[in-house]
């Protein structure tokens, strides 16, 4: 299942592992991406914590880890395309799986309708 | 995913100033840019557009064909009077004296203690002298020109559109628009005549190292000269994001970030503004620290960077000298001709010169060392026109 935050990622779990990555919505607001800083594999990450940077032609950009957990792996393809966010911001664009540490805490988190509701009150 | 770790005065999308409601001002062609999917942002007081179909492909159309920029929220100026020319020269280091009619000059006002008030164009005409001065900065200049008011000589803001049409295709798609023969006009050269069937003033001038227009309307004008360049294919509306990699990339200042009230012409490596004349008769604001500069060689020496890797250094990085802090980023991010970071920062002039000699530099980015070598300014070649240069 998939699961948003308000500051623009996405979340899809599954088992113990949660793929992470921002929205198409984020990757519009920020324009082209020209690099994709991810955090290293194995780096443990609390909720909130920013834990990656997108660097677009704009600006600087943090990203907050939407739970906690592990770093268990990063999308190598970003580092030769990070305008893979651009093109597919929610499939090949993602940018961290995270093992998770304990139940996902997901009172804050979205469903697809909250989320394109959300958006909707952005415009 | 919302906060900026490096904000850009530029480019923030909410008013850096936090909570304090703003009236933002609208420029003539606020509505066309808003037809156009514009996504407004505050700047210089005004809401302007900060891009339309993107950075990256507006920024490669101004270079391959034409941009087209609405620049209205800078102030227009015109200074009047017989002593016009000695009270510019009070408050520039340029020569302004012998500056012909219908040519323009890139200048700097300058403060007492020879720091810059603000950046500018200043064009003589027949009657008058026209000053195009930052959005940010009208009032500042205003009450600067106030203090140091001569008799006989007055200022005034002209309420008009300007918009700037700048790139390779910039004269073929204007040229069927105006009786003016632009072929005739050179870089830095203005004339007064009529364009979309108004009287406008036409400068072969801009901020993006390519060849192109500047153009002066009535506001009223603004908006039908607008549609009808955009809607030739060749030319592609451009916002603030685009007008910022292309002025970096040519190698040009910015007022707040690589120009400000303390640091000099020299520093900010503007030397060409000042003229023998001015240097040996002196006669201008900040004269004192100026003139001493150029002597001995200013403080701090602007420089251009080029980043190895692909981690952009933006305004405000530090820059370091082995483990000395040597000067900071004033300009920053990925330049889309160049292909790579590339930035402007101002240094101590002892580790600019021995960057320049070959001593390593490096910019700390979120508390990582990058590597940054000097490099020769603009990162991109002027292809501005000049008579005789097809």
């Amino acid at each position: 299942m998939r699961h948003y935050t308000k500051d623009h990622e996405w979340i899809e779990v599954a088992g113990d592992v949660a793929t992470v990555g921002i929205t198409d919505h984020a990757q519009e607001q920020l324009g082209d991406i020209t690099y994709v800083e991810l955090p290293e594999v194995g780096r443990a990450v609390a909720k909130g914590d920013a834990f990656a940077v997108v660097e677009s032609v704009k600006a600087a950009s943090d990203v907050y880890a939407p739970l906690a957990g592990e770093v268990a792996e990063i999308n190598p393809a970003l580092d030769e395309n990070p305008h893979l966010v651009n093109e597919a911001a929610e499939a090949d664009g993602w940018f961290v799986k995270i093992k998770v540490s304990g139940a996902i805490d997901d009172a804050d988190l979205m469903d697809a309708s909250a989320y394109k509701a959300l958006l909707a009150t952005l415009d | 995913m919302a906060k900026s770790a490096a904000p850009d005065p530029s480019t923030t999308a909410t008013d850096p100033s936090g909570s304090v409601p703003q009236t933002l001002r609208r420029t003539a062609l606020f509505e066309a840019h808003k037809a156009a999917g514009a996504r407004p942002v505050p700047f210089a007081g005004y809401e302007m557009p900060l891009q339309y179909s993107g950075i990256m492909a507006e920024h490669n159309a101004t270079r391959e064909s034409a941009g087209l920029f609405d620049v209205s929220h800078m102030g227009q100026m015109a200074v009047t009077g017989a002593g016009a020319a000695d009270w510019l020269e009070r408050l520039t280091p340029s020569s302004i004296a012998n500056l012909p009619e219908g040519r323009a000059r890139y200048s700097v006002l300058t403060n007492e203690a020879g720091g810059a008030v603000d950046d500018l164009i200043i064009t003589r005409f027949a009657d008058r002298f026209g000053l195009v001065v930052n959005g940010a900065r009208k009032e500042v200049v205003a009450d600067h020109f106030s203090a140091h008011a001569m008799a006989g000589v007055e200022f005034t803001f002209l309420d008009r559109a300007l918009i700037a049409l700048q790139g390779p295709k910039a004269e073929a798609v204007l040229q069927p628009h105006t009786a003016v023969d632009l072929a005739a006009l050179s870089f830095m050269e203005a004339v007064q005549g009529e364009a979309f069937g108004v009287p406008a003033t036409i400068a072969r001038s801009g901020y993006t190292g390519e060849d192109g227009f500047e153009l002066s309307l009535p506001n009223e004008a603004a908006p039908d000269a607008w549609r009808t360049l955009t809607a030739d294919e060749r030319v592609t509306p451009v916002g603030l994001g685009a007008r910022d990699t292309l002025r970096l990339e040519a190698g040009l200042c910015l007022y707040g970030q690589d120009l400000d009230e303390t640091i000099s012409p020299l520093e900010a490596g503007l030397s060409f503004i000042l003229p023998k004349r001015r240097r040996e008769e002196g006669g201008f604001l900040g004269a004192e620290r100026i003139l001493r500069e150029w002597a001995d060689g200013p403080a701090r020496r602007r420089i251009g960077l080029a980043v190895d890797g692909r981690v952009p250094v933006r305004a405000g990085a530090e820059v370091f000298l082995g483990e000395d802090r040597v000067g900071v980023v004033t300009s920053g991010g990925v330049g889309p001709t160049v292909g790579a970071p590339i930035a402007f920062a101002l240094l101590e002039r002892a580790a600019a010169d021995a960057a320049e000699a070959g001593a390593a530099l490096t910019a700390r980015v979120r508390g990582k060392t990058i590597a940054v070598r000097p490099s020769p300014l603009p990162f991109v070649p002027a292809r501005v026109k000049r008579k005789g240069n097809p």
